[in-house]
């Protein structure tokens, strides 16, 4: 296909609003295969304005007399406006965006097409391996092998090659528990805490249906994981979904596990919000942000309304309670909800930050997001096709990234010290899970990444975060290790409005990121003052 | 002492306030006439002033014991069990005495001995000083003077003393002019802005009626407005309602009529009075301290309680003022009924904005001993210092506080001073350790001899003002020398840590603010340290040019750094009030947490495991 096909103008002058604080743009206006192009000329800065076509999400135009005025509403919540004079090219140039935007193939997207200076393609791909986790958790206990039983894709379509599984289990016997979990998603372990010597699972509902049905492997592999962590160990299984919601999925072929068929395991239902519900809270909350006029108790109204932060407080507190289960019951905890794409991952890779050091790291973040989302087979693609601002029908859209995000955000703001990154580096990853020039979150499998040759194509995400000119803006200078497990509140009261992302461009906080700027002085002189003297930095005392 | 009938009572049980079951803490409480402190087993001390009391509440008896409950004014809620039912009677009755006193003399201040001489006392009253803050708005000068009039409070009791009020205003116009306002409360000056040659004026309602006039009143109107040259109107802002202020017009009472004043421009700003701004706390407070409270609840109450947007009005109101000032150089006269609540609000959060001076630790103090306490604010009515009017009382500084609070957030480098400042300043309005806020006017101040009984507040805050300082804070920014905030809606937010100090589960659990502040100390340390050793190298070299030595010496002195700094680190810890010590890491646990009713069933599938250290905690979490 050639895209040239899809363009249908060469060139436009426009004017470029991109928000209040911002002054305006003028040049020329130009569609090429991926991108939206504004060239002010040689003189203006910058000379040279541009937009990933792919980060737009929805298109209006009007035209009045001899000009026209398309706004573009992006995936990352940016309104933009563009003043163009010539109805022809008005209508021109809104098609070409329109066709180029909703583009579905994967391997013409632009991640194929960039190529950046300093970053070599293949680079950091394998920085994250499951081969590397287990490396760590082998180093802890014997209970625990790397299955290759997935090499094919064949036992789980949405599952890595590699998995970590109870050694007592053969690889006959995973497939046979993967026959009998939805999709394929038999238990795996998700991360093991040394402390405690427990583990955190996750899986699918099993497939008990109307006739409730069993199956010997999968009961098996459970009975194993409790056999393998301490003597007399006991195990909870977190089920996402509400009991109503569990019981009617035997309707349709799924179900929850039996209470006598897994001895040991004791099952809690703590329902969290997917799926178009989540979506819709979603787009209310943006609308909500978008008005600068409303009352206060119109703005309070609507911030209940639309019940994000009700979404945050029930995706954290359930992360909690299964992170206690593990550090203070010395319980083995299995969390799933149905499909076990989505809120299932929200609740792991959230316990793993909160009981897990290494996780609150740089590197260890990055891990954690390669292995609990993109490698666990989060459908990104389904999943962030579209933002806030789409008029189409939403299918299988759902910010359950962002959700997971937004709760990060939280534990950010509770334990301002203890997190290595900051607010920085949870706006990157919400702007390229939904548009991006690097491969990192492209397609919704690792199968799928196979066949689309993404990580010898695109470059990973990974390696253009780790770049030192993109240092300052995504590390939290007051980081200080903090080998304790974190335990946020989660009463209302302690929760806030995530105001960094959902009103990033209506509402800029300009004196707060001046304010940022000054922590970051002080931090940096901290540790040039320090840098000249011999005494270890590391044992600082921090009070 | 008469009161106390109980001094100690044992085996007390203090539970915890947002538990969904009965986790406690037992310990001994202890009455003193000037408190009551409560021990618990792990020896942790809790102090409460029984000038702090609000509410006292005996609830039915239970099994385990009779509850108390203690509401305080800094929005501690404390909620006890007491073994035997006699003993809390007893406490419950010395309570309800010892926390409203009928007489000015039985308040703390008169009997709180900080160990000073009366040298010192003087002293320390005389740390802030409004005459010299009006000479630093360059007053008197051309056109405007200090007035006489009120020297032995008779043409207004509730006004300080030294009044200043436009040159051409004579005395006869001031006696004319303070007949026709609501308790004598005429037009003054409340800040003067020397760029601009513009003035904020305060006063209270006119007694305008349906008709009445009052041609002194409207003279002093003009010759306010004669005294700005750079404008030819001035502004008169009404923060009442406007219904209200029309109502008030059937008493007698009511707002000026824009025909009978030349140049004037007449504004309601629609700040509510000081019976909704009770009533809006009581609603927030009730919705903020429910137990198992979801997000929607919370958020439909904070709406329905209407507090933030309360704020807001108050905020847009200083807003305007300051406009006025900067973009149309225009005076601006500020009153609402009596001129003592919305008046005092207005013009202070006005001058703020205006004046970078008044975000400084000593201006802020300048400027609620100015607008506040000098312009009559009735601090003892509305604290409920005595047993008074419970109608009387209302949370009009609070949100003042909070006003200023909001601004601090906006604009994080505009302020010398942090959070703690505030709330130590909220903490002392109620606790009635201090002098300076006894009383409701400056005269009934004087009689009081507050000056020779009681000490100030201000230099004991200044001793401490390590703790208060903003690390942030940057003094020169030019375009932090007027603030323009933004009131939109998205910029108010409940102020957790006013509302819930002392419930330290809600709390961030490590603290920015702390922990910048150390660097920014450890910074100035090792340059000074660094500084020193150079020299010293310097001297060194001096003596003999050699290298080895030199770097022999830096080795032999740096061990001492981190000694040091540690005891930095102390020293700044045991300074920072104790609520924010324990806002560490430390003190984040799930048990204090309630992520789940489910939580205890953890417990119950195992009992036996359950250690009696961290049963309690675990059933109930």
């Amino acid at each position: 296909m050639e895209f040239s096909e899809l363009i249908r103008t060469g060139q436009a002058q426009a004017e470029l609003l991109r928000g209040p604080e911002m002054p305006p743009l003028r040049g020329t206006l130009c569609v090429t295969g991926h991108h939206l192009l504004l060239s002010p000329g040689p003189q203006a800065t910058p000379d040279l304005w541009l937009l990933l076509l792919r980060s737009v999400d929805s298109i209006e135009k009007r035209v009045a007399g001899d000009a026209g005025t398309i706004t573009l509403r992006c995936k990352d919540l940016r309104v933009l406006q563009l003043d163009i004079e010539g109805v022809e090219a008005t209508l021109d140039i809104a098609r070409s965006i329109e066709a180029l935007s909703s583009l579905e193939s994967v391997i013409t997207s632009f991640p194929f097409f960039y190529r950046p200076k300093g970053l070599r393609l293949g680079e950091s791909w394998h920085f994250h391996p499951p081969e590397r986790y287990y490396k760590r958790v082998a180093r802890e206990t014997r209970a625990w092998r790397l299955s290759e039983a997935n090499e094919d894709f064949s036992l789980c379509p949405s599952y890595p090659r590699a998995v970590i599984v109870p050694r007592a289990v053969d690889d006959d016997a995973l497939a046979r528990s993967a026959h009998f979990r939805q999709g394929g998603r038999f238990p795996v372990l998700s991360y093991y805490h040394a402390p405690s010597g427990t583990v955190l699972l996750r899986s699918s509902q099993p497939l008990t249906g109307p006739q409730k049905r069993r199956c010997a492997e999968d009961e098996e592999l459970l009975q194993a994981v409790l056999a393998g962590a301490r003597p007399g160990s006991r195990g909870f299984i977190v089920d996402t979904r509400s009991a109503q919601a569990a019981k009617q999925a035997r309707m349709t072929g799924g179900g929850t596990e039996a209470k006598s068929a897994y001895p040991g395991w004791k099952r809690l239902h703590r329902p969290l919000e997917r799926g178009r519900p989540l979506q819709e809270s979603f787009v209310h909350l943006v609308e909500a942000c978008g008005d600068l006029e409303q009352s206060m108790d119109r703005w309070l109204s609507r911030l209940d309304g639309c019940r994000w932060l009700s979404h945050v407080k029930e995706a954290l507190s359930t992360a909690c309670l299964a992170a206690q289960g593990m550090e203070w019951e010395g319980a083995c905890i299995l969390v799933h909800g149905a499909e076990g794409t989505d809120s299932t991952l929200l609740v792991t890779s959230l316990a793993q930050l909160i009981l897990d050091p290494l996780s609150r790291t740089m590197a260890g973040f990055q891990e954690l997001i390669e292995r609990e989302w993109i490698q666990a087979g989060h459908p990104f693609q389904l999943r962030c096709a579209h933002s806030a601002f789409s008029h189409t029908r939403p299918k299988h859209e759902a910010p359950i990234f962002l959700l997971f995000l937004d709760c990060v955000w939280q534990l950010g703001r509770q334990f301002p010290l203890s997190l290595e990154f900051g607010e920085g580096m949870l706006l990157a990853l919400f702007d390229h899970s939904y548009a991006s020039s690097f491969g990192t979150f492209l397609c919704n499998s690792e199968k799928e990444r196979c066949l689309c040759e993404v990580r010898t194509r695109t470059h990973s995400l990974w390696s253009g975060l780790n770049q030192p000119k993109e240092q300052r803006k995504l590390r939290n200078p007051l980081y200080a290790p903090n080998p304790l497990a974190i335990w946020p509140s989660v009463e209302p009261q302690s929760l806030q409005l995530w105001q960094g992302l959902f009103l990033r461009w209506t509402h800029p906080p300009e004196p707060s990121e001046v304010a940022w700027e000054k922590v970051w002085q002080i931090a940096t002189d901290q540790e040039k003052t320090e840098g000249s003297q011999p005494t270890d930095s590391a044992s600082e005392p921090q009070p | 002492m008469e009161h106390i009938r109980t001094t100690k009572v044992e085996q007390v049980k203090l539970l915890d306030r947002f538990s969904t079951s009965n986790k406690s803490l037992t310990g001994t409480l202890y009455l003193t006439a000037t408190h009551l402190l409560f021990i618990d087993s792990h020896q942790k001390e809790t102090w409460i002033l029984h000038h702090h009391i609000a509410l006292v509440e005996k609830l039915a008896l239970t099994t385990s014991g009779c509850p108390l409950v203690i509401q305080c004014k800094n929005f501690r809620i404390v909620h006890f069990i007491v073994p035997r039912e006699r003993d809390c009677h007893d406490i419950y009755n010395s309570l309800l005495q010892l926390s409203k006193q009928a007489k000015y003399e039985d308040l703390y201040a008169f009997s709180y001995n900080p160990k000073q001489n009366d040298s010192e006392r003087l002293r320390g009253w005389q740390l802030v000083d409004l005459a010299e803050e009006y000479k630093r708005m360059g007053l008197p000068n051309s056109n405007w003077q200090l007035s006489d009039a009120n020297r032995d409070y008779k043409i207004c009791e509730t006004y300080p003393r030294e009044l200043y009020v436009p040159r051409i205003a004579s005395k006869p116009i001031i006696v004319g002019s303070s007949k026709f306002r609501s308790k004598g409360r005429f037009p003054v000056l409340s800040y003067y802005h020397q760029n601009k040659e513009a003035a904020i004026c305060r006063c209270s309602q006119p007694l305008s009626g349906f008709s009445a006039r009052c041609l002194e009143d409207e003279h002093l109107l003009q010759a306010i407005s004669k005294a700005n040259p750079a404008n030819r109107y001035m502004y008169v802002m009404d923060t009442r309602p406007r219904l209200n202020a029309m109502a008030n017009r059937a008493a007698g009472k009511g707002y000026e009529n824009e025909d009978n004043y030349s140049n004037i421009r007449f504004q309601f700003v629609g700040i509510e009075n000081i019976h909704v701004m009770r009533s809006s706390l009581q609603k927030l407070l009730e919705v903020s301290g429910t137990k198992g409270l979801s997000v929607s609840d919370f958020y439909s109450g904070l709406e329905s309680a209407g507090w933030l947007r309360h704020i807001k009005a108050v905020t847009d109101a200083a807003i305007f003022l300051a406009r006025a000032i900067m973009v149309e150089n225009a005076s601006v006269l500020v009153h609402c009924s009596d001129g003592w609540d919305r008046t005092s609000q207005v013009c202070s959060l006005g001058s703020l904005l205006l004046d970078p001076y008044y975000r400084t630790i000593r201006g802020f103090m300048v400027l609620i001993e100015k607008d506040w306490i000098s312009f009559g604010h009735k601090y003892s009515d509305r604290c409920g210092h005595l047993d008074g009017d419970p109608k009387e009382v209302s949370p009009v500084f609070t949100q003042f506080l909070e006003c200023v609070w909001h601004l601090t957030e906006q604009f994080p480098q505009a302020f010398e001073f942090n959070e703690a400042f505030l709330l130590q300043i909220h903490e002392h309005i109620h606790s009635c350790q201090f002098g300076n806020f006894i009383g409701n006017c400056q005269k009934e101040r004087e009689e009081l001899k507050l000056k020779e009984k009681t000490y100030s507040l201000w230099p004991f805050l200044l001793h401490d003002q390590k703790k208060y300082f903003n690390p942030l804070y940057s003094s020169t920014s030019q375009k932090l020398a007027v603030l323009e905030p933004n009131t939109v809606s998205f910029n108010f937010k409940f102020w957790r840590n006013m509302y819930h100090q002392f419930d330290r589960t809600l709390h961030p659990r490590q603290s920015v603010f702390n922990i910048i502040m150390n660097m920014n100390e450890q910074n100035k340390q090792l340059q000074k340290d660094v500084k020193d050793l150079e020299s010293q190298i310097k001297q060194h070299k001096n003596k003999q040019t050699d290298g080895v030595l030199t770097k022999e010496l830096l080795n032999s002195v740096r061990p001492e750094s981190p000694a040091l700094k540690t005891s930095l680190c102390l020293k700044e810890q045991t300074l920072l009030p104790v609520k924010d010590a324990l806002r560490t890491v430390e003190g984040s646990s799930p048990a204090d947490n309630r992520y789940s009713e489910y939580a205890d069933e953890f417990s119950k599938a195992e009992p036996a495991v359950v250690s009696s250290e961290y049963g309690v905690a675990r059933m109930t979490c």
